[in-house]
């Protein structure tokens, strides 16, 4: 049993895979927590998605393609957070418009390649195995830039989701905390996207912060459990799919909302099992 | 935020409060300037009109609230009362009108300025606890990096202690009742040891012993020097609790001691100002030297000697 789990870690493409699953699994945790209590989950979805022209644009020039996805992603969370200030739209209204439209781009420049021999899959589904030494470190530098920005300004995200309106009176820039936070979610996806790809990335970022509210009242212990979950199932679904010989991004993602569902209906706080038991006694 | 045009540009002249008139450059430093009201008063409101979008919420107000007021703001729903709060907190700039909030534009001194929502924008299912929520009031005086000094946790735990709340660190904020939700506010507030107090409806619908407390601590606040401005739109509690009172609906409609407006056993004990209550529109603050100005329809209300107040 032993040695077939280190199997793996003898071949140096695993290794690099889980360093890069479990550096996703930290980040988005981190950033997930915040963002679902800020209600931008479909503020995510639409970022991941809009990078897509980025990293097609990026293969174009023969570039990285975590600096396109970076500019993309960044350049149209900036754009719904400043559209929302301006034009008397619903925010999931800008969402929809800008989500639906970068995508489209992104397709309508891929199918423009004549010649293109590149893996379509990995892009939307995630390729995680192939990450490359390079990219790893890449990734790492952008992962790391994200905590860092989180843990000098935790107190200040934490007021400003919770209360913006006393936040603000008391001399937090908000509007500024608002667009920084848009950043981080964007830089958290182009970290995320050779994990997991455009389409599932929205759930590293929600699943595991989710499934930590499910189980705590404090937001410092949510964000750990969520950390520990998000790495956790990261190296776990990776090992899945490995031994499953299946889509590793994809392996994690449905690990992470099996696990949901367990917590949900397990869980102390809001067990379902718990309130009916509690129904029967009453 | 930053869009409107600066309202400080254009204030240079000194006016008289009451007519709005420019007044000559030598009388910068008399009473009935700005200028001078921005030392005396925490906040300074003059012609103030403001609104969301298309829709005015206030239009032409003009109120000095002194230092060391417990003044109540009531009216009618969406009469402006939330609305007035928010510009002299600088959430909301004013289309038009001139704000001055301990001494400077609103903001600049935002650290000495505590505000509390109203219950309904609150989210009491957020993972916070009691303790966590009280924290926040002193987050704005950290830096980056920083956690909660022994300072800190020192002014946190006073501040759970002074509203009764000591026991309740640990809970949840979800699980608290409304009165015990009004009271963890109240506490961030108190945290923050700021000067100005702005407060968005903080008794409503609790129950009397709540009330009964938060009312006296802040009295007791007031009474330290510092300024609390709330909203109610109980007109008992207004009467009953608060030194002044001030009447808005979309402008003010009076300003004075709450015997004033609601009932005459109740007096203003400490604020010794004056006022003109004009009929319909503004209010003005005036000085005994002036009434030969008045214009006409104003009535006159004194309460003591107008350098009396602490």
């Amino acid at each position: 049993m032993i040695e077939a789990l280190l199997a793996p870690l003898g071949y140096e493409f695993f290794v690099r895979a889980m360093a890069a699953a479990a550096l996703v699994g930290l980040v988005c945790a981190v950033v997930g927590s915040y963002m679902i209590l800020r209600g931008l989950s479909y503020m995510g979805d639409a970022i991941s998605h809009a990078a897509f022209p980025g990293v097609v644009a990026a293969y174009l020039v023969n570039g990285p393609f975590y600096v396109g996805a970076a500019v993309a992603a960044v350049l149209t969370a900036l754009a719904i957070g400043w559209i929302g200030r301006r034009a008397r739209l619903r925010s999931d209204t800008i969402i929809g418009v800008l989500f639906a439209g970068m995508f489209g781009l992104g397709v309508l420049m891929f199918s423009a390649i004549p010649t293109y021999v590149g893996d379509l899959f990995g892009f939307l589904f995630g390729d995680i195995l192939g990450i490359s030494v390079v990219d790893l470190v890449a990734l790492a530098l952008l992962g790391g830039l994200v905590l860092l920005v989180v843990a000098a300004l935790w107190k200040q995200f934490l007021y400003a989701t919770f209360d913006p309106l006393g936040a603000g009176a008391s001399g937090l820039d908000v509007v500024a905390l608002d667009y920084l936070f848009l950043a981080l979610i964007a830089t958290t996806i182009v970290v995320s996207l050779q994990a997991v790809g455009i389409i599932l990335v929205v759930a590293m970022l929600t699943t595991p912060a989710a499934t930590a509210q499910l189980l705590t009242v404090r937001f410092g212990r949510l964000m750990a459990l969520a950390a520990v979950i998000g790495i956790g199932t990261a190296i776990g679904g990776l090992y899945a799919s490995y031994f499953l010989d299946v889509a590793s991004g994809a392996t994690i993602v449905v690990l992470q909302t099996l696990l949901f569902l367990a917590v949900l209906v397990l869980g102390p706080r809001t067990g379902l099992l718990g309130r009916v038991r509690q129904a029967r006694t009453a | 935020m930053t869009d409107a045009p600066d309202p400080h540009a254009v204030h240079a002249p000194p006016r008289d409060l009451a007519t709005g008139r420019e007044l000559p450059a030598y009388a910068a430093g008399h009473d009935l300037t700005l200028d001078h009201l921005a030392h005396h008063a925490a906040v300074v409101l003059q012609g103030i009109t403001a609104g969301y979008d298309e829709r005015v919420a206030l239009e032409d107000v003009s109120v000095a609230i002194p230092t060391g007021s417990l003044l109540a703001v009531f009216g009618p729903n969406g009469g402006g009362k939330s609305t007035l709060l928010k510009v002299i907190a600088g959430l909301l700039s004013p289309w038009e009108g001139t704000v001055t909030v301990l001494g400077a534009r609103p903001r600049v001194h935002a650290r000495r300025v505590a505000y509390v929502p109203q219950a309904e924008q609150v989210d009491w299912d957020f993972p916070v606890t009691c303790w966590d929520v009280v924290s926040m009031g002193r987050y704005p005086s950290l830096g980056p990096f920083r956690g909660l000094r022994a300072v800190d946790r020192e002014a946190v735990g006073a501040a759970l202690g002074i509203v009764g709340m000591a026991d309740h660190a640990r809970t949840q904020i979800g699980r608290l009742s409304g009165g015990q939700r009004r009271r963890v506010f109240l506490a961030r507030a108190l945290a923050a040891e700021p000067d100005l107090y702005l407060l968005d409806e903080p008794v409503t619908g609790v129950d009397p012993t709540t009330q009964e407390d938060l009312m006296e601590i802040l009295v007791a606040e007031a009474a330290r020097g510092r300024t609390v401005v709330a909203t109610t739109h109980d007109l008992a509690a207004a009467a009953e609790h608060f030194r002044q009172v001030l009447a808005v609906n979309r402008t003010v409609i009076a300003h004075g001691p709450s015997s004033l407006v609601l009932d005459e056993q109740v007096l203003a004990r400490t604020y010794g100002g004056h006022l003109l209550v004009l009929g319909g529109s503004t209010v003005l603050l005036d000085d005994a030297h002036h009434h030969d100005e008045s214009p006409r329809g104003e009535q006159h209300f004194h309460e003591g000697d107008p350098g009396a107040h602490r």
